[in-house]
C-alpha cells in the first residue's frame, strides 16, 4: 500500500496524541512540530517504524525567531522514506535562554556534521553528541552569526570607513 | 606561487595561457610550493579560516618574497562584508602590490606583474636587514 500523508499523520497522532501538533502540507510536503522533549522518540518511530520507514535523514538545520517567545530557536529534520519517496519535516522549539535539544547522532550518523553547523551557527547545544565543537567557522569565533541579533556584516571591523565601503547605517536588529 | 581561491583565479589562468602569456614577462616557471617562489600572488575571498593557512604558506616562502594582490577579495574583502571573510589579505601577511578589479582583466595582473618587477629591481639590496622592514614583519607576528 501506498504511503500517504494521511496515513503518516494519522500513525503520529497514535502514537504520540497531542504531542505533534500543527499538521500542514505546504506544496504536499507533511510538516509538523513536536515537543522537543520527545524528538529522539518521534525520530526513531519514523525509523524504525516498518510501515513509515524514514531511513535517510535529509538535512538539519536551526532557525532562529526572535520574536517567538518560548520558542525562539527551532531545529528542522528532513526525512526521507527512500523506497516511497516521501518526505516529511520536523521541527521542534526550544527557549534561547537555554538551548538545549537532544542529539539525534544515536538514530542517524547523518546528524553528526549538521548538528555542529547547527551549534556552529545558532548556538544549540546538542546534548549528548559526541563531538560538539564549531565546524565550519573559525574557532575563535565567539557567537553565532546567522541569530537575528548579529548583523551579518562583521561588527569589529575597524580598519575602514564605513560609508567609503558601503556601511553607511549599521543596521541592528 | 598561485595562491587562487575564487574567479580571480580563473581569470589568472587565462593571463597564464597562451593568448596573454605571463611567461612573456619574465615569470615564465610557476610553481606551486612557497619554498621555490618569490612571488605569492592572491587570487580570490579569503576566509577568515583560510587566514593561517595563508600565513602558513607566506612563512615558508625563502626571502627575498614579494606579494600581490589581485582583486577586491583579496585586496579589501570586496562584496563580501560579512563575518566570516577576512577584509582584505593584509591583515594576515603584508602586501607588496594590489590590482583593483572585480575581477581584474589579464591586463591588470601583468600591469601589476610588471609593478612587482619594478620593486625587485629598484628596492635596496638592504632593505630586507632594515628594522623597518624588521618591525613590519614583526608587526605581523613573523620573523
Amino acid at each position: 500500500m501506498a504511503l500517504t500523508n494521511k496515513t503518516i499523520q494519522d500513525k503520529l497522532r497514535e502514537k504520540f496524541g497531542e504531542q505533534v501538533y500543527a499538521f500542514e502540507e505546504p506544496y504536499g510536503l507533511l510538516t509538523f512540530a513536536a515537543d522537543k522533549d520527545i524528538n529522539l522518540k518521534v525520530l526513531n518511530f519514523l525509523h524504525q517504524d516498518e510501515e513509515l520507514n524514514f531511513v535517510f535523514l535529509t538535512d538539519l538545520c536551526g532557525v532562529h525567531y526572535p520574536d517567538n517567545k518560548g520558542k525562539e530557536l527551532g531545529v528542522v529534520y528532513h526525512l526521507h522514506n527512500l523506497e516511497q519517496n516521501i518526505r516529511v519535516r520536523m521541527k521542534i522549539y526550544t527557549e534561547v535562554g537555554k538551548p538545549e535539544v537532544f542529539t539525534a547522532t544515536s538514530i542517524f550518523m547523518a546528524a553528526n556534521w549538521m548538528e555542529r553547523e547547527t551549534f556552529d551557527f545558532f548556538g544549540i547545544n546538542f546534548l549528548g553528541h559526541p563531538n560538539m565543537k564549531r565546524i565550519l567557522n573559525v574557532d575563535e569565533m565567539d557567537y553565532s552569526p546567522l541569530r537575528k541579533e548579529f548583523p551579518v556584516e562583521d561588527q569589529s571591523r575597524v580598519d575602514k570607513d564605513d560609508e567609503m565601503f558601503g556601511r553607511d547605517v549599521i543596521r541592528a536588529f | 606561487m598561485p595562491f587562487a581561491t575564487s574567479c580571480c583565479g580563473i581569470e589568472f589562468m587565462s593571463t597564464m595561457a597562451s593568448h596573454y602569456d605571463i611567461g612573456r614577462y619574465g615569470s615564465e616557471r610557476l610553481a606551486f610550493t612557497p619554498r621555490q617562489c618569490d612571488l605569492l600572488m592572491v587570487m580570490g575571498t579569503i576566509s577568515k579560516k583560510m587566514g593561517p593557512v595563508l600565513r602558513q604558506v607566506y612563512v615558508q616562502m625563502a626571502e627575498p618574497r614579494w606579494v600581490l594582490a589581485v582583486g577586491a577579495c583579496a585586496s579589501s574583502g570586496g562584496i563580501f562584508d560579512s563575518y566570516s571573510v577576512l577584509q582584505g589579505i593584509d591583515q594576515v601577511v603584508p602586501v607588496d602590490v594590489y590590482v583593483p578589479g572585480c575581477p581584474p582583466r589579464p591586463e591588470a595582473f601583468l600591469d601589476g606583474l610588471m609593478r612587482i618587477q619594478d620593486l625587485v629591481g629598484k628596492e635596496s639590496l638592504r632593505r630586507r636587514n632594515s628594522d623597518h622592514y624588521k618591525a613590519l614583519l614583526e608587526s605581523y607576528g613573523i620573523q
